[in-house]
């Protein structure tokens, strides 16, 4: 076990933060949270000053055009970014770490070519197509349906939670192909261009009030066979890749802007005088050692990437721990901020110091509570660990009816 | 960096694992239960041969100059085994007390909380009719005294049956053997061995209560099979797995200098394991349901013990009100 960098892990890292130093300047001031096309343009650039400076793909091998960096370098890329305060990137992000890291591994080398480049100069924006209404944590049960007609599929159901499907070129779609109820057996993955005739995105508000996400209705749109990755009725294997891609260092950034959090949680509470509570250091003590033993975690998780090449067991227990963790935060951040919580913005300390930092302590309030739901929830992440980790009996299925809908953990 | 355990820690890990199946069998633990002195020996003589008391030692003091990452591996199987004894003290000792890192001596210690103590609870000693010595460790540092000299009386039903404990209301002055900076370091070190104690306490936990939910069968189906008990085990290996990462990060933060604060990644360490291995102990009661609740199955032992470690060297209590007053502004 060591925990000291190497002396190319350290070039890397003071090459990249000397780097970061001479970019960020040269970025105009973030858009608004609401603001798509903004954010869009802001988030493609910063994609473009990656890939200028080589560091686009990051985690991306190397014939794939990515840098083929080592998994220790892509957490200290995340470490990085996240010190520096870079942007996240979110309109990149489907494209940068589900989209692209599928192709690259189910594509074809036309469809390589074809889509791989433009992820990673920023010129294409990808969203995601994956549950439904009706198909949420039960995902192999999505009904959205694709029928061949000569060369395309024709495609009619609806995708909900898809985050920035109307700024969004590229969707990486799920259909079924398969009988009703084939379940994973009868799910085909697409590429659907977001200009094909027949989709209509409407915008979703969250309980934040933004506009993260969108729900899409497709209506007899063509898609091209050729758009197909991997196989007819493959499509739940090729997910899965997918899937293993978002719990390995995903939320290392996300975890790094929470070690901040807490410190400005603990900065407020030195201010409000609550920090005089012997409750309230436990609390915050308590969510220090639980976000440094989940970076500890993700060092395990990478450092077994490192040897094997797949992210070891860590990732769904860190998934687990850490929203729950974050939800926590959120509450005590509530809690803390009092009546001045009942705002969504900063407002002007009544002792004249600096503006109380309601709208970031709110907005991540709000966060914690996506976190237990998005990318899987957290009931379901306990069945994951329950029956994958310590290999307890899955729920006996069972019948509902004739389309042979079982438990979502039956494969 | 890479944070995986090494071949020869692994193998380290596996030997003393290996030691234990044949030494300290649950059998034999358990056939000491309520006894006055619960060290048996020529046992705790083999363990010493093993080098779990010398192995961070120099070599020319009879050591294997091994780090304190490498301890809580071991540690963390003393734990899983429910090995009885003082083996955190003894193994602080070792080269400051002789006999200790041979396992001629058994060391008991009291731990003198930051300050001075005080209050209304007496001191409460563990293990004297085991002991050779007692250490007492303070903030001016480490001191030894004899245990005839203490004034003390033997608790008729120690809550861990196999952790005896006397009560006295104060200590006589000791010998001086060490000064305020081993007394540091023994806080910070003893912290993180208790909780590589807790990680192997935790995980026997898990162990225990996903084979019970597997095999124990209700409503016609292994109660595992429902998400009310799967989930409280799922919950049982988070805890778990979190606070075997943190204690060992915190054995190799003491060990290599500059990848951290030694005595902040202790703290965590020590909060992380409190929190599993009373939280596992609980809750492998709770899947056991009726059978957990009773003497005659060994689950009681798990929370028993984890309560006796959860008041040695720092409580979580006391470590997370100190990571939080001391958190640094962002």
């Amino acid at each position: 076990m060591d925990l000291t960098e190497t002396e190319d892990e350290h070039r890397f890292r003071t090459e990249l933060r000397s780097w970061l130093a001479e970019a960020l300047p040269t970025l105009p001031p973030p858009p608004a949270a609401t603001d798509w096309p903004a954010r869009r343009a802001y988030d493609t650039r910063w994609q473009r000053m990656l890939f200028d400076a080589g560091y686009a793909g990051v985690d991306w091998p190397a014939d794939s055009g990515g840098r083929g960096a080592s998994p220790v370098e892509q957490l200290v890329f995340k470490e990085e970014l996240e010190r520096a305060g870079a942007p996240f990137g979110w309109a990149n992000f489907v494209g940068t770490l589900h989209a692209g890291p599928t192709l690259i591994a189910e594509g074809t080398l036309e469809q390589r070519r074809r889509y791989l480049p433009a992820i990673l100069r920023g010129e294409e924006v990808w969203c995601q197509g994956f549950s439904e209404p009706d198909a949420g944590s039960d995902l192999a049960s999505l009904r959205t349906r694709a029928v061949r007609e000569g060369d395309d599929y024709v495609v009619t159901g609806s995708k909900v939670w898809t985050s920035h499907a109307e700024v969004a070129d590229q969707c990486e779609l799920l259909v079924r192909t398969g009988e009703p109820g084939s379940r994973h057996r009868g799910i085909t993955w697409l590429v659907l261009p977001m200009d094909a005739p027949g989709i209509e995105v409407r915008p979703l508000r969250t309980m934040a009030g933004s506009n993260e996400f969108a729900q899409l209705h497709l209506d007899d749109v063509r898609v091209p066979v050729a758009n197909r990755v991997g196989a007819e009725n493959d499509g739940w294997r090729v997910t899965m890749v997918t899937l293993g891609f978002e719990r390995g260092t995903a939320f290392v950034g996300d975890l790094l802007e929470a070690v901040r959090l807490l410190g400005r949680v603990a900065e407020l509470a030195r201010r409000t005088g609550a920090l005089d509570d012997l409750g309230v250091r436990r609390q915050l003590g308590h969510l220090r050692a639980e976000l440094d033993g989940l970076r500890a975690l993700t060092r395990r998780t990478v450092s077994q990437a490192a040897r094997t090449g797949l992210p070891g067991p860590g990732g769904t227990v860190f998934k687990l721990a850490y929203s729950e963790t974050r939800q926590r935060l959120g509450e005590l951040s509530l809690e803390l901020l009092g009546r001045a919580g009942l705002l969504t913005t900063d407002v002007e300390a009544a002792d004249g110091g600096r503006p109380l930092p309601v709208a970031d302590l709110v907005d991540d309030w709000f966060r914690g509570l996506s976190l237990t739901i998005a990318a899987g929830t957290s009931q379901v992440q306990r069945n994951i660990v329950g029956e994958r980790l310590l290999g307890l009996p899955k729920e006996p299925p069972v019948a509902t009816g004739g389309d042979g809908r079982r438990g979502w953990t039956s494969s | 960096m890479d944070f995986e355990l090494t071949a020869s820690q692994v193998d380290l890990a596996d030997a003393i694992a290996r030691v234990l199946v044949s030494e300290y069998p649950l059998e034999a633990v358990r056939s000491l239960e309520g006894a006055p002195a619960v060290v048996d020996r020529a046992r705790w003589s083999n363990l010493a041969a093993t080098g779990v008391f010398s192995l961070r030692l120099a070599e020319d003091a009879g050591g294997a100059e091994l780090g304190l990452a490498e301890a809580t591996l071991v540690f963390e199987e003393l734990g899983r085994a429910l090995v009885p004894g003082p083996l955190v003290a003894t193994h602080l000792a070792a080269g400051l007390v002789d006999g200790a890192a041979e396992g001629s001596t058994v060391v008991g210690l009291v731990v003198v909380p930051p300050g001075g103590g005080g209050g209304v609870v007496p001191v409460v000693l563990e293990h004297l009719a085991d002991v050779d010595v007692v250490a007492v460790l303070d903030d001016g540092g480490v001191s030894l005294v004899t245990p005839a000299d203490v004034d003390a009386t033997a608790a008729a039903r120690p809550l861990d049956p196999l952790t005896p404990v006397w009560t006295a209301r104060a200590l006589p002055r000791g010998e001086p053997v060490a000064g305020p900076e081993v007394a540091a370091r023994w806080r910070r070190d003893g912290a993180v061995l208790t909780a590589a104690l807790q990680v192997g306490l935790a995980r026997t936990a898990t162990e225990l209560a996903a084979c019970y939910a597997t095999e124990r069968k209700q409503f016609g189906r292994a109660i595992g099979s429902f998400q009310a008990v799967k989930h409280l085990c799922a919950d049982m290996e988070v805890r778990r797995t979190l606070a075997q990462v943190a204690v060992q990060a915190a054995g190799v933060t003491a060990d290599q200098p500059g990848v951290g604060d030694p005595d902040v990644a202790a703290a965590e360490a020590k909060v992380l394991a409190d929190d599993a291995a009373v939280g596992n102990g609980r809750a492998c009661v709770q899947v056991h349901g009726g059978t957990g609740f009773t003497w005659e199955s060994p689950v009681h032992l798990l929370l028993k013990r984890a309560r006796v470690h959860a008041n040695q060297f720092v409580t979580a209590a006391e470590a997370a009100a100190w990571l939080g007053a001391t958190l640094p502004p962002p």
